[in-house]
């Protein structure tokens, strides 16, 4: 039996107090009933005696302490999940929001998931070609990663996140794919950008939408990506489908988490984040991944805006911790122009060294990359000493370092944002550039690579 | 059975009213899922309980029942090659019995109940025993024999001992202990995971654990029985130097304790752990291999159990007179737990957040680790390593988690990101690492490798300090301002960092190194330095030395095979002399 409760007590933020109640669990969803007749959600976040802590999800404008009627449902917060959600728009309590028909739901299912069992993962290996050099060939993407965009405010990591959702294939394979794609507190006109770059391309058919822009309650973001991960999940591992989860913005949900945090007047971890921000975070990203059971997988890419480009603040820095590698953009290199501009030495795949070579790209992968990472830094170095001490003290060798790492960043990073170059251009482009430097100076890539693969300048 | 109803419940923390009669620290089953949990308060009738699973659901007034006794561990044959949660329950039994995602309540037992062991007695009927004495072994894997010991404390004379086929629980014999009882005697036994297991005396650490990491080995050296950690910000390769100790490390027996990390991660270990071999045994080295896995998404309380349970269960394999090295990958996670419970019992918070017994609980749980002389009549020792990783926050390792392991532990391997971003693997920082076993090494090292292996690993040490010295005077006035020998010497720094310390984990010849190559890399390094010394006083310009041939020769000797590696020393020795000799006799010319 469900019983309603008109013994709503307090409101402060987004928590709500509820005396008196009976039989209700920790984390069950409650439905909260406005006297003008409206219905908003909350969950049960701490249950002491008869008294029950709720949160909000959605604003509490209106709400009368007096005739507001709280009744809790017996269940967590679900979204109800079918293969038709594909191609359609949702808010962030996972409510169709395109004007089309509710969908019918398969089956409902809990927005928090359970943890993957360990013994029960695929360890990643499948090549994703994104088309971009600075990821395919230096950072590689594979399936069931979850590699973050470390951006910052003004920087175009919603191009490059598009770009990779357009390109982005597993070579000699036709299986089904699928984005799912959650607008977390952003403004109108990036998740359009977005909208309007999967229509331009047709992807948006084999797309669901959750949208939860700015203007939106800040507190709905909380559950918008555990909505849209639930999603994924089901088209991933009960429908067989390779799911590309976006997430954006990190930032704009951490920030949320932090409001109810501080409206419960938890002792705060750094920077006023909760002290449970890494396991929070965790929950989400480690829902990426494939399992046994299952052909489909989740590849996960959340974007975060990194307030102050600051790295070590504690978002980018919880969420380096948790996914398997981050791509870094950089102003200096958005200055100059270099499109998409990524900051590649700090840029890390984990996942990548099982995702290349022989069979997967192509055998001279791992040593050309290494060969690109060293001489890039190196090349950066000597460029750093030339602006302190001119040209001139630099060592012949030295000179052509910083030779290459412009050729580097003139050719190889900047390939824009409309061109999908295949593993094997991005390979050659490699060689091409390493030429700059001396053969001998090659002592990351096996001899036998070097004599195969060097560009062979002489003849022509 | 004491038995109490849920008052509140808040996350992982539940009060219940009506235990007054439980003790601290019992593990209790809580509500219709009998969820597992353990009491951490007592306050009159109301007990605080942490529980290691989700608590969604619960609510007012469900059960909670009390098993009388404290968070344990089932010690017995099964143990290796099995991956665990944090409270020890089998992760590949709970993925055949509920699917490959971990649901809550699940009864599933530590040992395999139905494996049969065959159980070879080693004493016979009428002996006494007391504590740590074996009963008799069952071979457990190809390389690990599994001795039957005594539990501590127990003391009396055996009555009953039968080899066999046996179960983990079955009887295999009895005993008559002291005060004239019977017992029976099993494969397995259970041990309380937040008690130390007694040893009879705890000796200094003097024997390296060689693990075939050059920078490890030569520079900032572990002993066998020594604490170690490896602090690092994200990407500058933990995980990798974590997994290489699991794999490549001259130990017994490895638990490894994947603490709050990556479920991938765990994942990785699982599948390539049983395809690589043992370079000692030339078996595979899951077969030497304990997990625990107690990943970032699991349930945040058994993360702080997992680091227990893990060396629990390495100080069992200890007492059988092993060497065991325990890595745990990420103490800071264990730490955020803590701080995540002490938080919700709403204690007055020390720094950042954390308990103000944060200190002292790290300090415990590496001070179980030790080269001991175990219990048991034998006098057998053992040892137990232990390494644990540190995440600080934003890679500043003033913060109270690095800070507070850094008081204990004896080495410092500290991972730099400036280093990882120019791919230096692994990226251990020479400049601020340290290990204080280096002197209590010294004698192994020259009895057992050479007698110079000393002299060499502070050469290199102190090449790479002048090299960071020199290094300021270059970016401020150029590279011309060095003299020739100031030149040579970045030159050669160049070559340790290069051709010495940088090592590819990823590469066959090159993950593992064995001592006497690792002695050969520096005097190959230093061969030419010398050489390269007499060449420049003799008038050779430093620029032609560096770019002389046989230095690609000298970088490419890493990936040599170790079966010819001698060869191909000397050769390169030859080549070295040549080269010069031709440069000499150019200027001379």
């Amino acid at each position: 039996m469900i019983r309603e409760y008109k013994t709503i007590e307090e409101v402060a933020g987004p928590l709500m107090l509820v005396k008196q109640v009976e039989g209700v669990k920790y984390d069950e969803l409650g439905e909260i009933q406005l006297p003008n007749g409206e219905v908003r959600r909350c969950r049960v976040l701490e249950v002491n005696g008869r008294n029950v802590l709720v949160q909000l999800f959605e604003s509490s404008a209106g709400l009368n302490l007096a005739e507001s009627k709280v009744r809790f449902t017996g269940h967590g917060v679900e979204l109800p999940v079918s293969e038709n959600m594909l191609g359609r728009v949702f808010n962030g309590m996972g409510e169709a929001i395109d004007g089309g028909a509710d969908i019918i739901p398969v089956k409902s299912l809990d927005i928090n998931g359970s943890p993957i069992n360990p013994a029960a993962r695929y360890y990643p290996s499948e090549f994703i070609q994104t088309g971009v050099s600075t990821i395919d060939g230096l950072n590689t993407l594979v399936r069931g990663q979850k590699l973050p965009i470390f951006s910052g405010s003004g920087l175009p990591h919603a191009n490059l996140a598009a770009q990779i959702a357009r390109q982005a294939k597993v070579r000699g394979s036709d299986s089904k794919f699928a984005v799912v794609f959650a607008a977390i507190g952003i403004t109108f006109e990036e998740a359009d950008f977005f909208i309007s770059d999967f229509k331009k391309t047709g992807a948006i058919d084999r797309t669901v939408l959750f949208i939860n822009l700015a203007s939106d309650a800040a507190i709905e973001r909380i559950s918008t990506p555990r909505m849209a991960l639930t999603a994924a999940e089901y088209l991933a591992f009960e429908c067989d489908m390779h799911v590309l989860v976006i997430l954006t913005d990190i930032t704009n949900y951490a920030e949320a988490l932090r409001e109810v945090s501080a409206a419960r007047k938890e002792v705060p971890g750094r920077r006023g984040y909760p002290g449970y921000l890494y396991t929070d975070l965790a929950t989400m990203y480690e829902r990426a991944g494939r399992k046994m059971g299952s052909e489909g997988s989740i590849t996960m890419i959340p974007i975060l805006s990194m307030p102050e480009d600051d790295k070590t603040h504690p978002i980018p820095d919880l969420t380096g911790y948790i996914t398997e590698g981050q791509i870094i953009l950089s102003r200096e290199m958005y200055r100059k122009g270099y499109m998409p501009p990524v900051d590649v030495l700090p840029s890390l795949s984990r996942l990548k060294d099982k995702g290349i070579g022989v069979g997967k790209t192509r055998e001279d992968h791992a040593g050309t990359m290494n060969q690109l990472f060293s001489s890039y830094a190196r090349g950066k170095e000597a460029k750093e000493l030339m602006v302190v001490l001119g040209e001139a003290a630099l060592t012949p060798i030295d000179r052509l370092y910083a030779q290459f790492a412009d050729a580097f960043e003139e050719r190889y990073i900047n390939q824009g944002f409309n061109e999908n170059r295949t593993i094997e251009e991005t390979l050659d482009l490699g060689w091409e550039l390493l030429s700059i430097l001396p053969r001998s100076e090659m002592k990351r890539i096996k001899p036998e690579f070097v004599e195969k693969y060097w560009p062979k300048k002489d003849k022509n | 059975m004491v038995e109490g109803k849920i008052l509140k419940v808040s996350g992982p923390l539940v009060i219940a009213e009506g235990m007054r009669q439980a003790n601290m620290f019992d593990v209790v089953r809580v509500g219709e899922g009998r969820l597992i949990g353990e009491i951490i308060e007592m306050h009159g009738d109301r007990a605080s309980i942490e529980v290691y699973e989700e608590t969604a659901g619960l609510g007012r007034g469900d059960k909670v029942v009390s098993t009388g006794a404290p968070l344990s561990v089932e010690l017995g044959p099964g143990l290796i090659t099995s991956i665990y949660d944090g409270i020890q329950r089998p992760l590949e039994a709970m993925r055949l019995k509920c699917g490959s995602n971990i649901q809550k309540g699940i009864d599933e037992a530590a040992l395999d109940r139905d494996k049969r062991w065959k159980f070879e007695p080693s004493l016979k009927v009428g002996d006494t025993v007391v504590g740590g004495d074996v009963y008799g072994t069952v071979q457990e894997t190809e390389v690990i024999t599994h001795k039957i010991m005594c539990p501590p404390k127990k003391k009396g004379t055996i009555v009953e001992l039968i080899p066999g086929e046996y179960r983990v629980t079955d009887r295999i014999g009895r005993i008559r202990l002291e005060d004239g009882s019977l017992e029976d005697i099993t494969l397995m036994q259970k041990w309380p995971v937040r008690v130390a297991r007694p040893y009879a005396e705890k000796l200094p650490p003097v024997e390296p654990m060689i693990t075939g990491q050059r920078t490890i080995d030569a520079l900032f050296p572990i002993a066998k029985g020594g604490t170690a950690c490896v602090p690092g910000p994200f990407g500058s390769g933990k995980t990798v130097v974590q997994h290489q100790l699991a794999k490549w490390s001259d130990v017994d027996l490895v638990v490894y304790i994947g603490c709050g990390e990556r479920g991938n991660e765990m994942t990785d270990v699982l599948r390539e752990f049983p395809e690589l071999t043992d370079p000692r045994t030339g078996k595979s080295l899951m077969e030497r291999t304990v997990l625990i896995a107690n990943t970032s998404d699991m349930p945040v309380a058994a993360r702080e159990a997992s680091i227990y349970t893990g060396i629990t269960i390495a100080e069992y394999f200890r007492d059988m007179g092993y060497s065991v090295a325990v890595i745990a990958d990420s103490t800071s996670r264990w730490a955020e737990a803590l701080r995540e419970m002490s938080g919700r019992l709403e204690e007055m918070p020390g720094e950042e957040g954390y308990p103000a017994y944060l200190t002292s609980r790290l300090a415990q749980f590496y001070e179980r680790a030790g080269k001991v002389v175990c219990i048991g009549g034998d006098k057998r020792q053992g040892a137990l390593s232990a390494i644990g990783a540190v995440s600080p926050q934003g890679g500043d390792i003033s913060e109270p988690v690095t800070q507070a392991t850094l008081r204990i532990v004896k080495v410092f391997w500290g991972l730099d990101a400036s280093l990882a971003y120019r791919r230096h693997f692994p990226a251990i920082n020479w400049l601020n690492s340290y290990s204080l076993y280096r002197d209590r090494l010294e004698g192994w090292f020259g009895e057992n490798v050479s007698r110079k292996w000393t002299e060499y690993t502070g050469r290199c040490l102190k090449t790479l300090q002048l090299e960071s010295n020199l290094d300021e005077i270059v970016k401020l006035v150029g590279m011309d301002a060095l003299s020739a020998e100031d030149r040579l010497i970045m030159e050669s720094a160049r070559s340790i960092r290069e051709d010495f310390l940088q090592q590819n984990a990823f590469e066959d010849e090159d993950s593992y190194t064995a001592l006497d190559k690792q002695f050969a890399m520096m005097e190959l390094v230093f061969f030419f330095e010398d050489k390269a010394k007499a060449a420049v006083s003799a008038g050779v310009d430093v620029e032609d030395i560096s770019g002389l041939p046989v230095r690609e020769r000298i970088g490419r000797f890493k990936a040599v095979p170790y079966a010819n590696y001698k060869t191909e020393l000397d050769s390169v020795k030859e080549q070295i002399n040549t080269e010069l000799n031709q440069l000499i006799s150019a200027v001379r010319a």
